[in-house]
Protein backbone atom coordinates (compact mmCIF):
# COMPACT_ATOMS: atom_id res chain seq x y z
CA UNK A 1 0.00 0.00 0.00
CA UNK A 2 1.46 3.34 -1.08
CA UNK A 3 0.42 6.57 0.68
CA UNK A 4 2.07 9.42 -0.21
CA UNK A 5 0.96 13.19 0.45
CA UNK A 6 -2.00 11.64 3.09
CA UNK A 7 -4.63 9.97 1.45
CA UNK A 8 -4.11 8.85 -2.35
CA UNK A 9 -2.98 5.05 -2.86
CA UNK A 10 -3.96 4.57 -6.57
CA UNK A 11 -2.81 0.52 -7.42
CA UNK A 12 -2.42 -1.12 -10.39
CA UNK A 13 -0.73 1.32 -12.36
CA UNK A 14 2.56 1.90 -13.25
CA UNK A 15 4.18 4.55 -10.98
CA UNK A 16 4.30 7.76 -13.46
CA UNK A 17 0.75 7.11 -14.01
CA UNK A 18 -0.09 6.75 -10.67
CA UNK A 19 1.58 9.95 -9.39
CA UNK A 20 -0.90 12.30 -11.08
CA UNK A 21 -3.50 11.06 -8.76
CA UNK A 22 -2.34 13.41 -6.07
CA UNK A 23 -3.42 17.17 -6.76
CA UNK A 24 -1.04 19.03 -7.59
CA UNK A 25 1.08 16.89 -9.59
CA UNK A 26 0.32 16.13 -13.30
CA UNK A 27 2.34 13.88 -16.14
CA UNK A 28 5.19 16.03 -16.50
CA UNK A 29 6.07 16.50 -12.99
CA UNK A 30 5.24 12.72 -12.20
CA UNK A 31 8.14 11.93 -14.73
CA UNK A 32 10.73 14.20 -13.24
CA UNK A 33 10.03 13.20 -10.00
CA UNK A 34 9.85 9.32 -10.76
CA UNK A 35 13.51 10.19 -12.81
CA UNK A 36 14.76 11.66 -9.73
CA UNK A 37 13.74 9.17 -7.40
CA UNK A 38 15.51 6.46 -9.77
CA UNK A 39 12.89 4.62 -9.57
CA UNK A 40 11.37 2.50 -13.10
CA UNK A 41 8.42 4.29 -14.16
CA UNK A 42 6.88 1.22 -15.61
CA UNK A 43 7.14 -0.93 -11.97
CA UNK A 44 3.51 -0.86 -10.57
CA UNK A 45 2.40 0.82 -7.60
CA UNK A 46 1.71 -2.76 -5.40
CA UNK A 47 5.28 -3.80 -6.78
CA UNK A 48 6.97 -0.72 -5.31
CA UNK A 49 9.50 -1.40 -2.25
CA UNK A 50 9.54 0.08 0.83
CA UNK A 51 12.54 2.22 0.38
CA UNK A 52 11.15 3.64 -3.41
CA UNK A 53 8.05 4.30 -2.06
CA UNK A 54 10.28 6.47 0.57
CA UNK A 55 12.33 8.12 -1.56
CA UNK A 56 9.02 9.52 -3.96
CA UNK A 57 7.74 10.60 -0.32
CA UNK A 58 10.45 12.19 0.48
CA UNK A 59 10.67 14.41 -2.63
CA UNK A 60 6.96 15.33 -2.43
CA UNK A 61 6.97 16.18 0.95
CA UNK A 62 9.69 18.25 0.32
CA UNK A 63 9.58 20.09 -3.09
CA UNK A 64 6.25 19.87 -4.44
CA UNK A 65 2.85 22.17 -2.49
CA UNK A 66 0.06 19.25 -2.89
CA UNK A 67 -3.82 18.11 -2.23
CA UNK A 68 -4.83 20.75 0.84
CA UNK A 69 -1.80 22.94 0.82
CA UNK A 70 -2.33 24.06 -2.67
CA UNK A 71 -6.37 23.75 -2.77
CA UNK A 72 -5.74 26.25 0.43
CA UNK A 73 -2.89 28.26 -1.87
CA UNK A 74 -5.54 28.43 -4.56
CA UNK A 75 -8.76 29.73 -2.51
CA UNK A 76 -6.83 32.27 -0.82
CA UNK A 77 -5.30 33.84 -4.10
CA UNK A 78 -8.93 34.12 -5.61
CA UNK A 79 -10.19 35.66 -2.13
CA UNK A 80 -7.26 38.45 -2.41
CA UNK A 81 -8.04 39.32 -5.57
CA UNK A 82 -12.04 39.82 -4.41
CA UNK A 83 -11.03 41.64 -1.72
CA UNK A 84 -8.57 44.26 -3.63
CA UNK A 85 -11.42 44.92 -5.99
CA UNK A 86 -9.69 44.40 -8.89
CA UNK A 87 -11.72 43.33 -12.31
CA UNK A 88 -10.45 39.74 -12.09
CA UNK A 89 -11.91 39.69 -8.50
CA UNK A 90 -15.10 41.29 -9.75
CA UNK A 91 -14.97 38.30 -12.41
CA UNK A 92 -14.36 35.56 -10.01
CA UNK A 93 -17.60 37.12 -7.57
CA UNK A 94 -20.25 36.92 -9.96
CA UNK A 95 -18.52 33.72 -11.08
CA UNK A 96 -18.15 34.49 -14.91
CA UNK A 97 -14.97 33.74 -17.17
CA UNK A 98 -11.75 35.59 -15.97
CA UNK A 99 -9.33 35.19 -18.73
CA UNK A 100 -11.21 38.12 -21.32
CA UNK A 101 -13.70 34.78 -22.53
CA UNK A 102 -16.70 35.38 -24.55
CA UNK A 103 -19.75 35.15 -22.70
CA UNK A 104 -22.61 35.61 -25.23
CA UNK A 105 -22.18 31.75 -25.75
CA UNK A 106 -20.37 29.10 -24.14
CA UNK A 107 -18.48 29.74 -20.63
CA UNK A 108 -20.87 27.28 -19.27
CA UNK A 109 -17.92 26.17 -17.01
CA UNK A 110 -17.72 29.12 -15.05
CA UNK A 111 -21.72 29.99 -14.85
CA UNK A 112 -22.77 26.32 -14.41
CA UNK A 113 -26.17 24.56 -15.92
CA UNK A 114 -28.19 27.05 -17.92
CA UNK A 115 -30.64 29.47 -16.27
CA UNK A 116 -33.01 30.92 -18.53
CA UNK A 117 -33.17 35.07 -17.53
CA UNK A 118 -36.20 36.64 -18.45
CA UNK A 119 -37.37 39.93 -19.44
CA UNK A 120 -38.16 41.60 -16.13
CA UNK A 121 -40.76 44.26 -16.97
CA UNK A 122 -40.91 47.17 -15.90
CA UNK A 123 -43.85 48.58 -12.95
CA UNK B 1 3.33 37.43 -23.11
CA UNK B 2 4.46 38.78 -20.71
CA UNK B 3 6.81 41.96 -19.87
CA UNK B 4 10.21 41.26 -20.39
CA UNK B 5 12.14 41.58 -17.03
CA UNK B 6 14.72 43.56 -17.51
CA UNK B 7 12.64 46.95 -18.49
CA UNK B 8 11.20 46.30 -15.03
CA UNK B 9 7.47 47.10 -14.13
CA UNK B 10 5.58 49.99 -16.20
CA UNK B 11 5.36 52.93 -14.23
CA UNK B 12 4.24 56.27 -15.39
CA UNK B 13 6.83 58.35 -14.09
CA UNK B 14 5.29 61.69 -14.02
CA UNK B 15 2.64 59.82 -11.98
CA UNK B 16 5.08 58.59 -9.66
CA UNK B 17 6.75 62.06 -8.95
CA UNK B 18 3.46 63.42 -8.34
CA UNK B 19 3.21 60.15 -5.38
CA UNK B 20 7.01 61.19 -4.41
CA UNK B 21 5.80 64.47 -3.84
CA UNK B 22 3.27 63.52 -1.91
CA UNK B 23 5.28 61.11 0.46
CA UNK B 24 7.75 63.84 0.54
CA UNK B 25 5.45 66.39 1.94
CA UNK B 26 3.10 63.86 4.09
CA UNK B 27 0.33 64.94 2.34
CA UNK B 28 -2.82 63.01 1.32
CA UNK B 29 -4.35 64.22 -1.84
CA UNK B 30 -6.26 62.61 -4.65
CA UNK B 31 -3.87 62.57 -7.78
CA UNK B 32 -6.42 62.18 -10.98
CA UNK B 33 -4.65 59.79 -13.68
CA UNK B 34 -5.40 58.55 -16.86
CA UNK B 35 -2.32 56.10 -16.95
CA UNK B 36 -4.80 52.85 -16.46
CA UNK B 37 -1.49 50.92 -17.65
CA UNK B 38 0.20 51.86 -15.15
CA UNK B 39 1.97 49.36 -12.45
CA UNK B 40 1.06 49.93 -8.90
CA UNK B 41 4.30 50.30 -6.80
CA UNK B 42 4.95 49.85 -3.59
CA UNK B 43 5.28 54.15 -3.14
CA UNK B 44 1.78 54.37 -4.02
CA UNK B 45 0.05 52.46 -0.76
CA UNK B 46 -2.04 54.32 1.13
CA UNK B 47 -2.99 57.24 -1.33
CA UNK B 48 -5.96 57.57 -3.13
CA UNK B 49 -5.60 57.85 -7.10
CA UNK B 50 -8.57 58.91 -9.19
CA UNK B 51 -8.25 56.39 -12.12
CA UNK B 52 -10.12 57.78 -15.26
CA UNK B 53 -12.86 54.59 -16.33
CA UNK B 54 -13.56 57.01 -19.99
CA UNK B 55 -16.22 58.73 -18.53
CA UNK B 56 -15.24 59.88 -14.78
CA UNK B 57 -12.04 59.58 -12.17
CA UNK B 58 -12.88 56.51 -9.54
CA UNK B 59 -11.39 56.96 -6.66
CA UNK B 60 -9.07 54.09 -5.93
CA UNK B 61 -7.60 53.66 -2.54
CA UNK B 62 -4.35 51.63 -2.87
CA UNK B 63 -3.33 49.01 -0.03
CA UNK B 64 -0.51 46.20 -0.28
CA UNK B 65 -2.42 43.56 -1.91
CA UNK B 66 -2.65 45.60 -4.98
CA UNK B 67 1.09 45.89 -5.71
CA UNK B 68 1.67 44.42 -8.82
CA UNK B 69 -1.34 45.00 -10.30
CA UNK B 70 -2.16 47.49 -12.62
CA UNK B 71 -3.99 50.65 -11.96
CA UNK B 72 -6.98 49.85 -15.04
CA UNK B 73 -8.07 47.06 -13.21
CA UNK B 74 -9.47 48.55 -10.36
CA UNK B 75 -11.52 51.09 -12.48
CA UNK B 76 -14.14 49.18 -14.55
CA UNK B 77 -15.10 50.96 -18.04
CA UNK B 78 -18.17 49.05 -18.47
CA UNK B 79 -21.67 49.14 -17.09
CA UNK B 80 -24.00 46.45 -17.46
CA UNK B 81 -27.59 47.72 -16.59
CA UNK B 82 -29.65 44.16 -16.60
CA UNK B 83 -31.44 43.02 -20.22
CA UNK B 84 -34.56 43.34 -22.00
CA UNK B 85 -35.73 46.08 -19.46
CA UNK B 86 -39.10 47.35 -21.52
CA UNK B 87 -38.38 51.28 -21.48
CA UNK B 88 -40.69 53.57 -22.76
CA UNK B 89 -39.26 54.28 -26.10
CA UNK B 90 -39.08 50.15 -27.17
CA UNK B 91 -43.12 49.83 -26.32
CA UNK B 92 -44.29 52.60 -28.08
CA UNK B 93 -42.64 51.29 -31.47
CA UNK B 94 -44.77 48.25 -31.19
Amino acid sequence: MARIAGVDLPREKRVEAALPYIYGIGWARSRQIVARAQVDPNTRVRDLSEDEVGRLREIIDREYRVEGDLRGQVQRDIKRLMEIGCYRGLRHRRSLPVRGQRTKTNARTCKGPRRTVGVRRKR
Amino acid sequence: MGRSVKKGPYVLESLLKKVNVLNASGEKRMVRTWARACTIVPEMVGHTLAVHDGRKHVPVYIVEDMIGHKLGEFAPTRTFRAHGHHTERSTSLK
